[in-house]
């Protein structure tokens, strides 16, 4: 099982433009891949999910996922959250 | 069919084919499902998907920011987790409709109870949940219909989002029951160009397919024209097509008093479309779009190349270009990227560049540089300036670095109230209405519970810009508009009685614009301006005007029926 914990980079966190281009490479992977924000975990592949986290800007939050490639996966997915989307 | 009436945007005319805005769906009623939970499923799923895919051919149509919201709704429709408990209500007994609403209803109820942002995408999922459960139900889609021919759009009022989406070559015209000539609509109709007549009372018992005549410059709806009414509007618009064709003139009054017509650009881009479309000159250039995309100021060679495409573009004629005006709406990280509660009151337009007075320095040097390689009358000025001390910082600052006339903008009340101090200190005023009108109404521009606040006729904005123009004409100094209001051709002849010299506008306005003020002399400006100075609202004031302005006053009669 791969997991990595990273602090969200997007001025106005994880909502809006960032949340669907996260959801959207998610989706891409085709791996389950789960998403926490403290002692709350859900299907990073549901958008309504990862808005309703209510996600903020520097907050942290652990990526994990199972199965091939998902090291790969969640680099990029990780890239994705320590990015300014919104720059 | 009477004729309808209501206010006409603009001064447009169209003839076409009604199509009405669907109703919004009724809730899906509760009952039992009639058949079995897998083949609800499956149903779901169907639409679900379907939704999606819809969703996502729109947002490819609009491009833009438009296009990322369509994108996140389109995920929204695949929402897994939504899925999960849209199957758990139909394994419950209920139809696909029904589960589809409940389970919708349930993550928008979450996110209203988060508040702000959250809160504020209960409605893109509301949208979603119509669209899906229509889907379901083998009915039209909420929304603007989307044929593949043009056609006249009836709606009861359109939501931003509609509006935001409108396909300008399939759209003809727009007539709503609802809605003032401040609406969302109609500012979006006359920033578009769109042809429009708003609060048309009886306007929803049109149906499908009724041919109707809509003219903007009466507000009047023809429904059912004859033969000969058809005909002759079929003339007029061959008529205005025509005379597009022909080159067009400087701008005057009636009595020949020249007002200069400018066009408001915002990119290099557009210059083509103003050039033909007659703009004398460059009355707003706004330099946003060079910063934009940068996390820091670009050089001032990169700056000065672009400023110099758009002098060359106009020889021998007036370019204003403005001063870098970041924040509340287009905030820039590197002038100020400290979280404000009140951004519009904030760190913003010339307040944001003198606190970073060297990004100042090197526009201001690459304007000037700029203007000396080409003829082109260049002339700067500062946003958002409030007092006379600021004038004369950045009259002096811009006139040390080369620049050869500076001004000011005239956007927040003080700086009106003051103006003949300010045009004392500098070269020249521009005002601009929409921010003037959101400080004096004290009403958040970007705020849709107060947008009924932000209407440049408004008595009181009307007399800060009478201050100005007086200003100008003791101090013998030119006082140009360059917010929205110029677009508005009635109050654009307003605006010229309260003292204005020149407007400047998108070019889509200027036709319009130049062909109203050839209606009227400067006496009856300055007669209009009187009337809408004395009214008490901004609807009075309007009226008032279009009162004094139609020829052979006709009351609509109630009675053709």
């Amino acid at each position: 099982m791969a997991t990595r914990t990273v602090t969200v980079a997007s001025a106005h966190g994880l909502h809006a433009r960032p949340a669907s281009l996260f959801v959207q490479a998610v989706a891409s992977s085709g791996l389950a891949v789960e998403l926490s924000k403290g002692d709350k975990t859900l299907n990073a592949a549901s958008i309504l999910g990862v808005i309703s986290l209510g996600i903020e800007h520097g907050d942290t939050v652990t990526l994990t996922a199972e199965g091939d490639n998902a090291e790969a996966v969640l680099d990029q997915l990780a890239e994705i959250i320590t990015t300014d989307q919104d720059a | 069919m009477p004729t309808l009436t209501g206010v006409g945007i603009g001064r447009g005319l169209a003839i076409g084919e009604v199509l009405r805005m669907p109703d919004p769906l009724p809730e899906p009623s509760d009952a039992a499902s009639q058949t079995t939970p897998d083949a609800e499923k499956v149903r779901a799923a169907g639409s679900l998907a379907a939704t999606a895919a819809d969703i996502r051919l729109r947002g490819g149509r609009a491009g833009g920011a438009a296009k990322d919201v369509l994108e996140a709704q389109a995920f929204m429709a695949e929402d897994p987790t939504l899925k999960d408990d849209v199957d758990k209500r139909i394994d419950a007994g209920k139809t696909a409709e029904r589960a589809v609403f409940e389970a919708f209803a349930a993550f928008r109820d979450l996110l209203v109870s988060m508040g702000g942002y959250m809160g504020e995408r209960a409605t893109d999922l509301n949208d979603v949940s119509q669209r899906v459960v229509a889907h379901l139900q083998g009915v039209a889609a909420p929304g603007v219909p989307t044929p593949d021919h043009p056609f006249i759009l009836v709606a009861r009022d359109l939501a931003p989002a509609d509006t935001a989406l409108l396909d300008l070559s399939t759209v003809l015209a727009l007539i709503t029951s609802d809605g003032g000539p401040t609406s969302h609509t109609a500012i979006l109709a006359r920033e578009k160009s769109i042809v429009a007549v708003v609060g048309a009372v009886g306007a929803l018992e049109l149906s499908d397919g009724q041919t109707v005549i809509v003219d903007a410059t009466t507000g009047a709806v023809t429904v059912d024209p004859s033969d000969a009414e058809r005909a002759a509007a079929e003339t007029t618009l061959a008529d205005r097509a025509a005379a597009k064709d022909v080159p067009v003139g400087p701008g005057a009054l009636a009595d020949g008093t020249p007002v200069p017509l400018l066009a408001n650009l915002g990119t290099v881009d557009k210059l083509d479309e103003a050039v033909e479309k007659g703009a004398e000159g460059v009355g707003l250039f706004r330099t946003e779009f060079l910063f934009l995309d940068s996390e820091k100021a670009p050089t001032v060679a990169d700056q000065q190349a672009k400023y110099s495409a758009l002098f060359a573009a106009f020889p021998g004629k007036k370019v204003v270009v403005r001063a870098l005006d970041a924040g509340a709406d287009k905030p820039l990280s590197f002038l100020n990227d400290e979280p404000e509660e009140n951004p519009a009151l904030g760190l913003r337009g010339l307040r944001a560049l003198r606190a970073n007075e060297p990004i100042l320095r090197d526009q201001l040097t690459a304007i000037a540089s700029a203007a000396a390689e080409n003829e082109a009358d260049a002339w700067v000025m500062a946003p958002m300036v409030s007092t006379v001390e600021e004038t004369r910082y950045f009259t002096r600052l811009a006139k040390e670095l080369g620049v050869k006339t500076a001004g000011v903008m005239i956007e927040v009340p003080a700086a009106a109230l003051l103006a003949d101090r300010i045009l004392a200190d500098t070269d020249f005023a521009s005002i601009g209405t929409n921010d003037l009108t959101q400080y004096t109404l004290a009403a958040d521009r970007l705020l849709g519970s107060v947008a009924s606040f932000q209407d440049p006729w408004h008595p009181a904005v009307l007399r800060l810009v009478g201050e100005v123009g007086k200003a100008g004409a003791a101090a013998g100094k030119p006082v140009g508009i360059c917010g929205e209001a110029a677009a508005d051709p009635l109050l654009a002849v307003v605006l010229v009685g309260l003292g204005a010299t020149s407007l400047s506008m998108s070019p889509a306005a200027l036709a319009d614009v130049r062909a109203e003020l050839a209606r009227f002399t400067l006496k009856q400006a300055k007669q209009f301006a009187e009337l809408a100075l004395s009214a008490n609202s901004a609807v009075e004031a309007r009226l008032a005007v279009i009162d004094a302005a139609t020829p052979n006053k006709t009351t609509p009669t109630e009675s053709e029926k």
